[in-house]
């Protein structure tokens, strides 16, 4: 069978039980639609989350930016699995005894105010959005890399599949969806990484594996890849720092409250029966993101000395990987690098003239004379990151079959968090724009079709970005992470744990964090993205905060919200007698019922 | 009533408080302040810094939250405001 036939095979079949489970689970009331019936057990629920939570980012890119920035890379380990503890100990069992089916719906009645929900739907569709567009591309990737249609055909596709179980399906779709397509993904991540774990170390469980000597050598694989790393010019793979420890531990802050900011994740932990399984269900959930996520360290270590070794064949003789005549001959490149360029994602110039591939760090001062003194004349082969994942089974030579797994799981990895973030989007829409605000007397079978109208309409304009994705889209997800990091976590936390927090506070605790952060986004970045409208003369600079990057400022507009908020609260009237009494209540689990809409 | 409710939350507080000490000693402390000096340490062939970094924090994290579901269970229950 043809790798090409065995990959629409696997594709199709993962489709067909999408759908299948689409058709069985269709939504009936608002309840069904917005948080599943509010039944879900909390292991399908964390199993769910998990599917929901890694995207196609996570999926494709991530390893591949760990190999590139080896020790410096636990940041995106620990603040996307970090995050999960806030969530569980200061969000999700205190969202989940609010009883209510959107995060709008929380600031509209804690901070008794429309304008704060309006707010909070603002930025709760800002970060969405964004955040799908990456989805979107994510799903023309997959589909043109692995399936041979063209990343339009690609999108099309998406959609049409997640039209089907989102729209009919709502909440209860989606769920039942993204537990089959965490196990897809889940399978596609850890399978070729216990291969390839196996064969350079002989221990098949790649979280071991990490640690462990190589096959026949008396040096473990970490101080081998550093070995060759340094000798290549490159930073040393186990200490390198992105920027400073400073802007590590700060990014990291960033990430993490940011993921326990994040609308599409929070409203997961309404489906579950109770406020004690809304806890449960946030450790199942870091369960199975952490099969996952331990395994990711392990692939990116790997693949980079997989690499290394494949076009310095001097890694494996011990000879010197810099000098006269080093290198892999160009003409005898193994069968996934001829694939891959065609792709563009690998390419190959002979700045030298001499036939061989050079693969080195030529912005190092300390290995520049070696290299001369060799005749190299410059780094000649650009790698993109997304290989690490998407070329791994084939430069580990694993069989076909698994090569069509890795495809299903990008694109179910992609189709999830589109999914969630869809219904993030049109549940803020027809509950709390359309019920809530404008037309409250819209009774439930209306508000149900309101929901799939505007889930439909949510679909249509994701792939519209997908298929024009505006000139910002490679920065925005960093950017979902800053918004729901400075804005909905400050927020949220403080309605819970601080009763006198009042309106005053909280809007503008939100509205300086979101400004400032969006100020220093901006100037780096232009605003809106814009190229040429970059402002860092009124800053001072690149990262001019302390050396502080734009990622990871999050943290820093989330410590002015909660600052800001503080001093508004004290010098404002304190909140209304009913809403203290009404925080006392979320705090306690007693008389937690199902999700409710109204009041 | 109004006594119990203050020390069911001082309670609760104090759980949380101890489940966030602990999470950011695992990561912010062992995974990247200290992560240097650990890693003259070595684990299973792991430098211990770079092992808490990119593994270990992530189990901690697990255990964390399952630690504090069942605690807070548990106050719940002596508090008596526990789901029926």
């Amino acid at each position: 069978m043809s790798l090409q036939f065995l990959t629409y095979l696997v594709v199709g079949a993962t489709f067909a039980l999408y759908i299948g489970i689409a058709i069985w689970s269709r939504a009936g009331s608002t309840s069904d639609f917005y948080v599943a019936g509010g039944g879900v057990h909390p292991v399908v629920n964390g199993m769910a989350t998990a599917a929901d939570w890694m995207s196609a980012a996570s999926f494709i890119s991530m390893a591949g930016l760990i190999a590139y920035m080896g020790y410096g890379g636990a940041l995106f380990l620990m603040g996307w699995t970090g995050g999960y503890v806030l969530m569980a100990t200061m969000l999700a069992p205190y969202l989940r005894k609010f009883g209510r089916f959107t995060v709008p719906a929380f600031f509209a009645d804690r901070y008794y105010s429309k304008s704060a929900a309006a707010m909070a739907v603002i930025c709760l569709l800002v970060a969405s959005i964004t955040y799908i567009i990456g989805q979107m591309t994510g799903v023309g990737v997959a589909f043109s890399r692995f399936l041979g249609v063209s990343n339009e055909m690609g999108i099309y596709i998406g959609m049409g599949i997640v039209f089907c179980y989102a729209v009919f399906g709502g909440m209860k779709g989606i769920t039942y969806t993204q537990v089959a397509q965490y196990c897809v993904l889940m399978s596609a991540y850890v399978i070729p990484a216990i291969f390839i774990s196996f064969q350079l170390t002989g221990v098949p469980i790649p979280q071991l594996g990490l640690g462990a000597s190589l096959v026949g050598e008396d040096v473990t694989l970490l101080a081998k890849l550093n070995q060759v790393v340094t000798e290549l010019g490159f930073s040393e793979y186990t200490t390198q720092v992105p920027g400073s420890k400073l802007n590590m531990f700060v990014y990291t802050i960033s990430l993490m409250i940011g993921t326990a900011g994040l609308p599409h994740v929070i409203i997961r932990f309404f489906t579950v029966p109770t406020v004690a399984d809304a806890r449960y269900s946030a450790g199942w959930a870091l369960v199975f993101i952490a099969i996952v996520y331990t395994t990711a360290p392990a692939v990116a270590a790997m693949a980079r000395l997989n690499l290394h070794a494949t076009v310095s064949p001097e890694v494996n003789t011990g000879a010197p990987l810099i000098a006269q005549g080093a290198g892999l001959v160009y003409e005898d490149r193994p069968d996934w690098m001829k694939r891959w360029e065609v792709t563009g994602l690998l390419a190959w110039t002979d700045k030298n003239n001499d036939g061989k591939i050079q693969y080195y760090n030529d912005k190092s001062q300390a290995i520049a004379a070696q290299a001369q003194a060799a005749g190299w004349n410059g780094n000649e082969l650009s790698v993109n990151n997304d290989i690490i994942v998407l070329a791994n089974p084939e430069i580990a030579l694993l069989p076909n079959w698994v090569i069509a797994l890795v495809a299903a799981g990008g694109v179910a990895a992609a189709l999830s968090t589109a999914a969630g973030l869809l219904l993030a989007i049109s549940s803020a829409i027809s509950h709390d724009l359309l019920k809530k605000i404008f037309m409250p007397d819209l009774d439930e079978k209306k508000e149900l079709l309101a929901g799939k109208i505007s889930m439909a309409g949510a679909i249509v304009v994701a792939g519209y970005l997908g298929l024009n994705p505006p000139g910002f889209a490679a920065g925005t997800v960093a950017l979902a992470f800053g918004i729901a990091a400075c804005s909905i976590f400050p927020a949220l936390m403080m309605g819970i744990f601080n009763k006198n927090m009042c309106k005053y506070g909280a809007i503008w605790g939100m509205a300086v964090g979101l400004i400032v952060t969006l100020f220093y986004v901006f100037a780096h970045k232009g605003i809106f993205f814009i190229k040429g409208t970059e402002f860092l003369g009124l800053i001072g600079g690149a990262n001019s905060f302390f050396g502080i990057t734009p990622e990871a400022f999050g943290a820093i507009g989330a410590a002015l919200n909660f600052l800001t908020a503080y001093i508004v609260s004290k010098v404002t009237p304190p909140p209304p007698e009913h809403i203290q009494h009404m925080v006392e209540d979320v705090r306690t689990p007693r008389g937690s019922k199902a999700a409710v809409g109204g009041h | 009533m109004e006594e119990q409710g203050k020390a069911y939350w001082f309670a609760t507080l104090k759980l949380i408080g101890g489940i966030l000490v602990v999470w950011a000693v695992v990561s912010y402390g062992f995974g990247i302040i200290f992560a240097g000096p650990l890693n003259n340490i070595h684990v299973g062939g792991y430098p211990f810094g770079f092992w808490w970094a990119q593994q270990g924090s992530i189990y901690v994290f697990i255990a964390l939250i399952f630690v504090y579901a069942k605690l807070q269970g548990q106050i719940d229950v002596k508090f008596n405001v526990n789901e029926e």
